[in-house]
């Protein structure tokens, strides 16, 4: 079988969702393909309040917010392909594509957006591969999506926000959180969050990281200890907790396998997950009709790939002419104010400076290959 | 805060110390009494005068860091009105534990209201009384006195 799109935008999470609806609603038309059998990407197992402004949802769950974007999806006339696997991108932006895990097909696109997520990060040491041990989206996957507790005393390896919102998800599910652990001096997520666990009686264990998992068939107990300036461990400091659940949130790397197929360049950027295609401004790649968006293009968070989705989208409506140059340099001004007040602060900053180098990698990388096409 | 305005009617506090971008308690507040402004990673600054101790910037907070601190509750106690997001829900009259930040125990308390989860998105507030001598510490309540690594114990090398 073959399918014909203008554009095909592989993700169907806030970015996907976004960059669907952005281009849907101006005619376009948008496949939205995901290999999970549902969309949103992680917004559904997010229960907790987000943080922004009025435009932003601010205060509203993250799984209203993708309810929200699948109505606007509906309405921008987005045709979602679910439970189907991109496996390959030719340079042409021919698809391949396997459907339920049985049928196979190519989707053919004249514009691609990528917005593929990112996966987590692990962490290796003895016994890290008992049962018991997983990622702590994993974990939140099973509370929130699946309803099923996956332990009733966990240790949280990571104080990101990821490891700190987790933890009071487990708590709010049931589960004993007996200490965050972080192998940094200081906490690494929000204080908002760290005191919502904190005044809960949860110990977060600065400069301490995990040694050692036990347990004969699970896990049974975790070795934590603590490190010193250079994060080594230092003996004498190690103590033992009875947990049967062992969380890591130790970070995300960008997903970004399809745009290395398709002959995009990359840069090395560590403070956004390490590898990640260059992009301009408009999230245009090297490889030219080829965007990227959301956690793909550097990690974030879910509000700063909403906006990247919808750029992304502009950026694809205005070179296939489905809106003037004009009106996209008009949506393209309200969505870069709106991603400079996402970037500020002492979490933001870093990232806009971050995407800034990754903004001029690009254009180097253009003007070495003569000139823009 | 003025002694005098603590005494006067209930006054939110809140506990909001990072320039993140957020602004929902701005917007909600129709007093105009939490200022934000531009940007919106402003740290709310509250206008203790204008503030009558609603409590509707208490559920919208994402990061659930704004309380209401009644401290002439009775001439003994003073009570403290949080976000709770957890089941099952405590009874009014429940005898509580007020902790601290760090969740140190600091005493006993009671619960005197439960606004059930529905009526602010799945956020509840709960309102529990205390000694007065505790409000500048108290700033939350749980079920259970636990201390939760209390279970740690030395690692014995090669034990397995």
């Amino acid at each position: 079988m073959e399918k014909k799109a203008n554009v095909l935008v592989i993700g169907a999470g806030p970015a996907g969702l976004c960059a669907g609806i952005e281009t849907g609603k101006s005619g376009a038309k948008v496949i939205v393909i995901d290999e999970n059998t549902r969309p949103g990407g992680q917004l559904f197992k997010q229960i907790h309040r987000f943080f922004g402004s009025e435009q932003h949802h601010a205060g509203v769950r993250g799984f209203e917010i993708g309810e929200m974007l699948l109505h606007k999806c509906k309405e921008a006339g987005v045709e979602m392909m679910l439970s189907s696997v991109v496996w390959g991108l030719s340079p042409e932006f021919r698809a391949g594509v396997v459907r339920e895990g049985k049928r196979s097909m190519t989707i053919t696109a004249d514009k691609v957006i990528l917005a593929t997520g990112a996966s987590e990060n692990s962490l290796m040491f003895p016994g890290w591969t008992l049962p018991g041990v997983m990622g702590a989206g994993a974990a939140q996957t099973m509370m929130n999506i699946h309803r099923v507790l996956p332990g009733k005393r966990a240790l949280m390896i990571g104080s990101g926000n990821v490891g700190l919102i987790v933890s009071y998800q487990l708590l709010q599910a049931g589960c004993e959180v007996k200490a965050v652990v972080e192998i940094l001096p200081r906490v690494g997520g929000y204080k908002v969050h760290a005191n919502k666990i904190a005044r809960l009686g949860v110990d977060i264990l600065i400069s301490h990281t995990v040694l050692e998992v036990r347990g004969r068939e699970r896990v049974e107990e975790a070795i934590v200890g603590r490190g010193d300036r250079n994060l080594r461990p230092i003996p004498g400091t190690e103590r033992t907790i009875s947990v049967d659940l062992v969380c890591l949130a130790v970070g995300l790397t960008p997903l970004s396998e399809l745009a290395w197929l398709a002959g995009c360049k990359f840069g090395y950027f560590p403070l956004l997950g390490g590898f990640v295609p260059l992009h301009n401004r408009g999230m245009e790649t090297t490889v030219s009709g080829m965007y990227i968006a959301g956690d793909a293009s550097g990690i974030e968070e879910a509000s700063t790939a909403m906006e990247e989705g919808r750029l992304a989208g502009v950026g694809a409506l205005e070179s296939l002419a489905f809106i003037s140059a004009a009106e996209a340099d008009s949506r393209r001004k309200e969505i870069e104010q709106n991603l400079l007040m996402l970037r500020k602060g002492p979490y933001g900053d870093f990232r806009h400076k971050e995407k800034e180098k990754i903004y001029s990698e690009w254009k180097k990388v253009k003007e070495k290959a003569g000139g823009y096409h | 805060m003025s002694g005098k305005r603590l005494k006067k009617r209930p006054v939110v506090i809140i506990d909001c110390p990072e320039e993140i971008p957020c602004n929902p308690c701005e917007t909600v507040c129709s007093q105009g009494a939490i200022i934000i402004g531009q940007p919106i990673t402003n740290l709310p600054v509250t206008d203790e005068a204008k503030c009558t101790g609603c409590g509707r910037c208490i559920p919208v907070c994402p990061g659930l860091a704004i309380s209401l601190l009644h401290y002439d509750y009775s001439p003994s106690e003073a009570s403290l009105t949080v976000p709770y997001e957890f089941l099952p829900l405590p009874k009014k009259g429940q005898e509580v534990f007020v902790v601290d930040e760090k969740g140190r125990y600091l005493g006993k308390g009671n619960i005197i209201r439960v606004i059930p989860p529905e009526k602010n998105n799945r956020t509840s507030l709960v309102t529990f009384s205390f000694s007065k001598k505790l409000y500048k510490k108290v700033k939350y309540f749980v079920l259970k006195r636990e201390n939760l690594i209390d279970e740690t114990r030395k690692y014995e090398p090669g034990k397995k």
